[in-house]
């Protein structure tokens, strides 16, 4: 992001703390490993890399490991690792820009779910439950997955059939393409899409 | 009193029992909540999970529109929209850059001076009258409160109430004349946006609260949080084993209605999938207790009141004849 740090060199930022420091204002080398943040972690028990990995893999530069493995896309945001860091660091912050990047790289890593979400923001301006579930079992093949509880959700009044879109639908949709554009700058600034500088 | 109301999607949807219960309490506390018009949705996680830039910008158009229509504060009733709102606002007061980029993005006038509220800063601010409206009606009915992670982090962030053992929930169940029960899981993580794509992990994280919350001795789980509910109500069937209680999970504007005797029907509380019956009946139960205990208290009063008029009346009379 050109907010700071990385804005102005003419080169990438060499190493990868030195770039999510410049996405994110915080030095990941302020982590001392203590395992605070893993420790209550809900993920710990199911993800490869805990938080406290993903700060030490990040301080090793170690780019490939962190932004091809599943890890980073375990992490459910709840910042018990953030909130309990005792030197103050937010490993939450560096995951959410870590999948961010992996992004940039490769479209495609975002999960189905993720995709079928903002799908359906960008097509309403708000998101709408059953077109999510729907695109989401068609992008993930786990088209049997809940099926049986479905009459419950109808019979109880929770699903609308039809999306009704905002007003401000073309608005929203604008917010969309701009992001996307200030992606697509923030890439090809860290030349992260193979091109030399 | 009037407030800017932000709904979000899931109360529009899978959760509008939070939405029901919350205009009809608000109703009863002579609230207004005034809904942003033409609101849209906030991003939610797939929004931080993948632009910063997004979901600053998704919550601004939100905050904007609030502005535009003369809202000093918004009350954003789901833990996620509270969450990206209120971190959105502060991203932008933190980032100077960030804010240029954002009004541009927006292409509206916006200053940032809306002020986000979680539903527990509204009940807070309102205890005196639940206090006095309820009359204790819930007296004896034990409750687990469950704030989960987006209420109450980043503390930086979102500093309303104390970010490891929160009470703001605790104060407000007490106000109905429920009793808060102690327990060891209140802000752990349910799972949250995992429900569809990671269902096991919600049930190996839900089956854990919920076991918690039964040792405590709690007879109903209350979350604020419709990613919470959904998890522990909707999934509970595949967190309980067979021959365990059921545990009801009321949103906190659900157990604040019925301390106000408000009808479960009108709260839409039918929608549910784990029977609330019981916690319905319950409540019948504690209000008919307290409201027996009240008359006979009432009538005592009133007794002694009537014995002390009549050695008043016949006192000065004995003297007179003296």
């Amino acid at each position: 992001m050109s907010t700071s740090g990385a804005h102005g060199h003419a080169t990438a930022p060499a190493t990868l703390a030195a770039e999510l420091r410049g996405k994110t204002g915080q030095n990941p080398a302020e982590c001392y490993q203590c395992g605070k943040c893993s420790a209550g972690c809900p993920m710990a028990v199911e993800t490869l890399l805990r938080p406290h990995d993903v700060m030490r893999l990040i301080g090793g530069d170690r780019r490939e490991t962190l932004l091809e493995g599943e890890s980073i896309w375990l992490c459910l945001t709840c910042e018990a690792c953030t909130a309990r860091c005792p030197n103050g660091c937010d490993p939450a912050r560096m995951i959410d820009a870590l999948r961010e990047m992996s992004v940039a790289r490769a479209p495609r890593a975002v999960g189905a779910f993720h995709r079928s979400f903002l799908d359906q923001v960008k097509a309403n301006g708000r998101m709408f439950e059953f077109g999510l579930v729907l695109e989401y079992k068609l992008r993930s093949g786990k088209l049997l997955n809940d099926v049986f509880s479905t009459p419950g959700m109808i019979s109880r009044g929770l699903l609308k059939f039809v999306p009704s879109p905002i007003k401000g639908v073309a608005d929203v949709r604008r917010i969309f393409a701009a992001c996307e554009r200030e992606a697509a700058r923030d890439l090809h600034a860290s030349g992260a899409d193979g091109r030399d500088q | 009193m009037r407030i800017g109301y932000y709904p979000g999607c899931s109360l529009h949807a899978t959760s509008r029992e939070f939405d029901e219960s919350l205009r009809a309490t608000a109703v009863a506390l002579d609230v207004e909540l005034a809904e942003i018009d033409d609101w849209s949705c906030c991003g939610a996680t797939s929004g931080h999970a993948t632009s910063h830039l997004l979901s600053v910008a998704l919550p601004a158009r939100n905050l904007a529109l609030a502005e535009e229509q003369g809202m000093q504060e918004v009350l954003a009733p789901c833990a996620a929209c509270y969450n990206r709102l209120a971190s959105a606002s502060h991203s932008l007061r933190e980032d100077a850059g960030l804010e240029i980029k954002i009004k541009e993005i927006l292409a509206r006038p916006f200053a940032n001076t809306v002020r986000v509220r979680n539903v527990m800063e509204l009940y807070r601010s309102l205890i005196p009258q639940i206090t006095e409206k309820s009359a204790g009606r819930l007296k004896g009915m034990k409750v687990a409160c469950y704030y989960g992670c987006l209420l109450v982090r980043p503390p930086g962030v979102l500093a309303f109430d104390d970010a490891e053992q929160p009470t703001s929930m605790d104060e407000i169940c007490r106000a109905t004349g429920a009793t808060s029960v102690d327990w060891n899981l209140k802000v752990e993580c349910c799972g949250g946006a995992f429900s569809l794509s990671r269902t096991a992990s919600v049930i190996r994280l839900g089956r854990a609260i919920l076991e918690d919350a039964r040792k405590a001795g709690a007879e109903a789980l209350i979350v604020a949080c419709p990613m919470c509910h959904s998890n522990l109500d909707f999934r509970q069937s595949a967190m309980t084993q067979s021959g365990e209680t059921p545990m009801p999970v009321l949103f906190l504007s659900e157990l604040v209605g019925m301390g106000l005797g408000l009808s479960a029907r009108d709260m839409g509380m039918k929608r549910h999938f784990v029977n609330t019956g019981p916690i319905e009946k319950r409540a019948t139960e504690t209000a008919a207790q307290v409201a027996a205990e009240a008359a006979a208290k009432a009538a005592k009063a009133a007794e002694t009141a009537a014995k002390a008029t009549a050695q008043a009346g016949t006192a000065p009379a004995g003297k007179g004849v003296a």
